[in-house]
């Protein structure tokens, strides 16, 4: 009975929607309050089904009801409790029904924490995420139905978990990778609002910031996630592999970081305008290409066969709606949208655009590289694919020029800055990025490397700049602390995320050029030894856990002949389903990860097995850490709380940039 | 001018959405394409019976071979289809029991009925390899001569049956009768 | 012309010039690094140009694979049921490697016309329902990331 309750919810949840998605527009047309106020009781109520929904699922998972096929495939009795409750989200239907519970999450929120805005503008907004919920919901009740029993009788057990997925990552990464990425369908919505309604201003800039700054938080960190799960689970030794479905989030952060930037100079300049609104399409553009091309069997599945393109179908339909349906509403409405065109070719704003064009040309090859194999298989029917050093080859100089201009951007002026300005500001900076740039790597290595020296050079200049920006805003405090009290929030939150960059710049390219690796065989007894480390074979045992049995191995680390520590890497056969899986060995640390996987046993009780020595990998994911905490500090910034004076029809279109003299004095 | 420009975006999406749609009927043909108008590979087995079985004792006609086992809960489903040919006799079904445990496989029959004229024992896999099997259920359409003439990958439920099989086999008997 | 209009002409220019450079090198870069797919039918009927570094996917045949003892080096040979290429790799093959499995090896056909393989990738299949991965039935959505990479574990 419970999951047939699970099924009605979410149908009582798709009527709400419709009405959501029709009543707030209508009310906002026409002026009627009444028709605008119910956006928020809808919500309410789409949230309580929807997470109703959501729970049921979980818990015919916890009480091994099988007789739901999607539980049945998905789990099994043997199976432990977190694994359980989590594999919710471990194939199609359950995890676009986390997708969409995400949705309604953020709806909830947005509906409780618009006090600051007009009505008719949370009106709007709610009703554009209202319509995503209703394409969402006919999705998952046409085509996925999560809450489908088996017919005719119901299976003693289920199929269990892709032991793939029977991991902490599995547990911790698609709800943060989903929740981001569906953040950015309220900046969305909010984009569109401004359209429907042709209010694009700094204050429309103002209210939406908070909300890309937290997406973009949340969508980092899933990021790094997933990357860091891939690291310990795949055993390549890589924490990112460019992937096809690895490619689209990184696609849709791109679109993002330009997005959180071209925010900035709409709020403080009034400029950029369409082109924000455009980087909020395309962000959530990338978001929905991203279930499409997981979802769909795009890219990734082996079509061997015709497999139903249904699901496929209907996504691309969402799409079209969607994202077609807002590129028609922007070009109608963004030729009115104008800004005046008021800055020099040396200015804060022409940075931002560098930037901007940076990000986007990034977000574009990416996107290239992902989809050309189908594009060039459409057309000749010949198979191809697009290797790592394809994006490697576009990525690394992109994101360099990119670091370059970061640094100077906090520190320059609105409006125009002098070359001399800038020299004077940062002359000593760059010259200390180099010396620091060429001494450090040397200090570490003994060697010189010139990937390696501009790696560090170019993160010593980001944070040397930081340094020398803070301190330019509190020279002229009484004390230090007075200075670092009187800077705000947001501009933490922005400082934080840039040093968030140096961070991951050190530990990508360290990584990757100090990383050390090799495959060897080895019986009881021997010894290996790679840069500082010798690793000594000690032998293998049989394990058992609850649902799988396997083999661990013992192996000790030397450094430098001293004995430092035993790793055990495993070998695991998953009972139900019969799959084998490696679990990886690592002494993870701050400079440096030892990191050993088990390949298969090659007679007289030896081992094959490849051991990696990777510098520096965690900072990659400390950096994206950062980032996180800089997103939620930044939107934490009193100004965006602050309750705006609701002019009625003062600042619509053009009028815009009254409002945004006012705001150009104000710091950061 | 800045108006058309403006809808530069929409005429781009439309084009790219069209390609994706296009590409979502792709075959990617990473993996071989299997037997289609090759001769049924020769085997030398047993039934589940153990009762010997080889390439002379299929039927003289089309029939189908379905790939099927204990562990296959989507064989479930498609089974009242085979059911049901079984008992109309439209056409005759040889089974093959697919990297399964022989009791395993004797129950399941007994539980579920029987369907097959016989089933081939597979408990290694190799005639499924030879087969070029991914997995069960699978369903084969195998001419007089032994050709295999159709495939089809997951479950052969009544709309599968009406859609594809039924005139598929119409097709084959009507060509091997002018013939 | 008006200054702030030459200044935005200037601007306009940059952009555009800063663009075409973007696209030209990203043209270029994608140019050198397409990966072509053959099948091994099409390997046989000699279709691979010689020292074209390519990817080759297929069935591992049964009984096949041969391991060098002392050594990580693998032999085996892919096969589409209709052709044969006899593929040598050295390193540790992925879990889901196994006789009768879909795989995908990327590397070099040599003069003996031994492929060479730098990397061997297994390939998961939704529609894989043999007992052994049944469970990897449907994997898609949250899944399917790392689904399919998992499946290409290994083999670096």
């Amino acid at each position: 009975m419970l999951p047939e309750l699970g099924h009605f919810a979410l149908i009582l949840a798709l009527c709400l929607c419709m009405l959501l998605g029709v009543l707030p527009l209508v009310g906002a047309a026409k002026g009627d309050l009444r028709f605008m106020n119910l956006a928020r009781p809808l919500v309410a109520g789409i949230f309580v089904f929807i997470c109703l929904a959501y729970v049921l699922l979980t818990y015919s998972f916890a009480v091994d009801d099988f007789s739901v096929s999607y539980v049945q495939q998905h789990s099994n009795s043997l199976l432990p409790l977190r694994y359980k409750l989590t594999a919710v989200w471990g194939g199609h239907e359950g995890s676009f029904l986390l997708w969409t519970f995400m949705l309604s999450g953020w709806m909830l929120t947005v509906a409780f924490y618009s006090r600051s805005m007009p009505i008719e503008f949370v009106a709007r907004v709610l009703a554009v995420l209202g319509l995503l919920c209703v394409g969402y919901l006919l999705f998952l009740l046409a085509t996925s139905n999560p809450f489908d029993r088996t017919v005719p009788l119901p299976p003693a057990d289920g199929a269990d978990l892709n032991s793939a997925l029977q991991d902490f990552g599995f547990i911790v990464h698609p709800p943060t990778l989903y929740m981001g990425y569906v953040g950015f369908s309220v900046v969305f919505a909010f984009a569109m609002a401004a359209l429907l309604s042709g209010r694009l201003d700094a204050a429309w800039a103002r209210w939406c910031r908070p909300w890309a700054n937290v997406a973009w938080g949340i969508l980092t960190l899933g990021i790094a996630l997933g990357s860091w799960w891939a690291y310990y689970e795949l055993g390549w030794g890589g924490w990112w592999a460019w992937d096809p479905v690895e490619n689209p989030p990184l696609i849709t952060w791109l679109f993002g970081t330009a997005l959180i930037h071209s925010l900035a100079v709409t709020e403080k300049r009034g400029i950029f305008k369409s082109w924000t609104v455009m980087l909020a399409i395309l962000a959530f553009a990338g978001s929905l290409l991203g279930t499409f091309i997981t979802r769909s069997g795009l890219l990734t599945s082996v079509h061997a066969f015709a497999t139903d393109p249904e699901r496929g179908i209907f996504i691309l339909g969402i799409l079209t709606l969607s994202i077609g349906g807002s590129l028609l509403l922007y070009a109608i409405r963004a030729p009115l949208l104008r800004g005046r065109f008021g800055f020099g070719i040396l200015s804060r704003e022409m940075l931002l655009l560098v930037n901007n064009l940076i990000l986007v040309v990034a977000a574009a090859s990416v996107f290239l590289g992902t989809l050309f194999p189908m594009v060039y298989q459409a057309i000749t029917d010949d198979l191809i694919s697009i290797g790592p050093p394809y994006f490697n080859a576009i990525f690394v100089p992109l994101m360099s020029l990119l670091v370059l201009v970061l640094a100077i951007g906090p520190i320059s002026r609105w409006k125009k800055t002098s070359g001399m300005y800038l020299v004077k500001q940062l002359g000593l900076v760059a010259i200390a990025s180099v010396i620091l740039g060429v001494l450090l790597p040397l200090l570490l290595t003994f060697e010189f490397s010139l990937s390696a020296t501009l790696a560090v050079a170019l993160a010593v200049w980001i944070v040397l700049a930081a340094m020398k920006d803070v301190h330019n805003k509190i020279a002229n405090k009484k004390t230090i602390a007075a200075g670092l009290r009187s800077l705000t929030f947001s501009y933490y939150g922005m400082q934080l995320a840039h040093l968030g960059v140096a961070v991951i710049v050190i530990g990508a390219a360290l990584t990757t050029i100090y990383s050390q690796e090799k495959s060897v065989l080895l019986g009881p007894g021997e010894r290996t030894s790679l840069g500082a480390y010798e690793f000594e074979f000690i032998g293998a045992e049989a394990i058992s856990g609850q649902n799988f049995r396997g083999v661990e191995v013992t192996i000790q680390v030397y450094h430098d002949g001293e004995f430092f520590k035993e790793l055990h890497p495993e070998r695991r056969l998953y009972i139900a389903s019969g799959t084998p899986s490696t679990e990886m060995a690592i002494d993870a640390g701050f400079l440096r990860d030892l990191f050993v996987t088990l390949g298969e046993e090659r007679g007289n009780d030896a081992w094959s097995m490849t051991i990696y020595v990777k510098p520096f990998v965690r900072w990659v994911w400390l950096g994206a850490l950062m980032m996180l905490f800089a997103g939620f500090i930044s939107a934490a910034d009193r100004r965006y709380r602050r309750v705006a004076k609701v002019e009625s029809t003062s600042s619509y279109m053009q009028e815009g940039d009254k409002n945004n003299s006012a705001l150009v004095g104000e710091a950061n | 001018m800045n108006r058309l420009m403006a809808f530069l975006p929409v005429a781009a999406f439309l084009i790219l959405a069209v390609v994706m749609w296009r590409g979502l009927y792709l075959d990617s043909k990473e993996l071989p394409s299997m037997l289609i108008d090759k001769p049924m590979p020769a085997f030398e087995l047993t039934t589940v019976d153990d009762v010997s079985v080889n390439n002379e004792l299929l039927p003289k006609e089309p029939f189908l071979l379905n790939v099927w086992g204990s562990y296959c809960l989507p064989c479930l489903v498609e089974h009242p289809t085979f059911m049901r040919l079984k008992e109309s006799g439209e056409i005759p079904i040889v089974g093959v029991n697919y990297r399964d445990q022989q009791q395993l496989a004797l129950n399941w029959l007994e539980d579920n009925g029987n369907p097959f004229e016989f089933s081939i024992l597979d408990e290694s896999g190799r005639f499924g390899i030879d087969l070029g099997v991914y997995g069960a259920p699978e369903t084969y359409l195998v001419d007089s001569n032994g050709v295999i003439r159709y495939r089809h990958v997951s479950v052969l439920d009544e709309q599968v049956w009406r859609e594809v099989f039924e005139p598929a086999i119409a097709e084959l008997r009507s060509e091997e009768a002018a013939r | 012309m008006k200054p702030h209009r030459r200044k935005r002409l200037g601007i306009i220019l940059f952009i555009a010039f800063g663009l075409s450079v973007a696209v030209g090198l990203t043209l270029y870069a994608l140019s050198q690094n397409i990966n072509m797919f053959f099948t091994p039918t099409q390997v046989a009927e000699g279709e691979v140009p010689d020292g074209q570094h390519f990817r080759i996917g297929g069935m591992v045949k049964d009984g096949s694979i041969v391991r060098e003892d002392g050594t990580l080096s693998v032999n085996f040979v892919t096969t589409d049921f209709a052709s044969e290429v006899p593929i040598h790799y050295v390193g540790i093959l992925p879990d889901l490697f196994r006789e009768g499995q879909g795989i995908v090896a990327e590397g070099i056909v040599d003069d003996r016309g031994v492929f060479q393989a730098s990397k061997v990738l297994a390939k998961h299949d939704e529609n894989y329902m043999s007992p052994e991965v049944k469970a990897a039935l449907d994997a898609s959505g949250a899944s399917a990331e790392n689904h399919m990479s998992l499946g290409e574990g290994g083999g670096r």
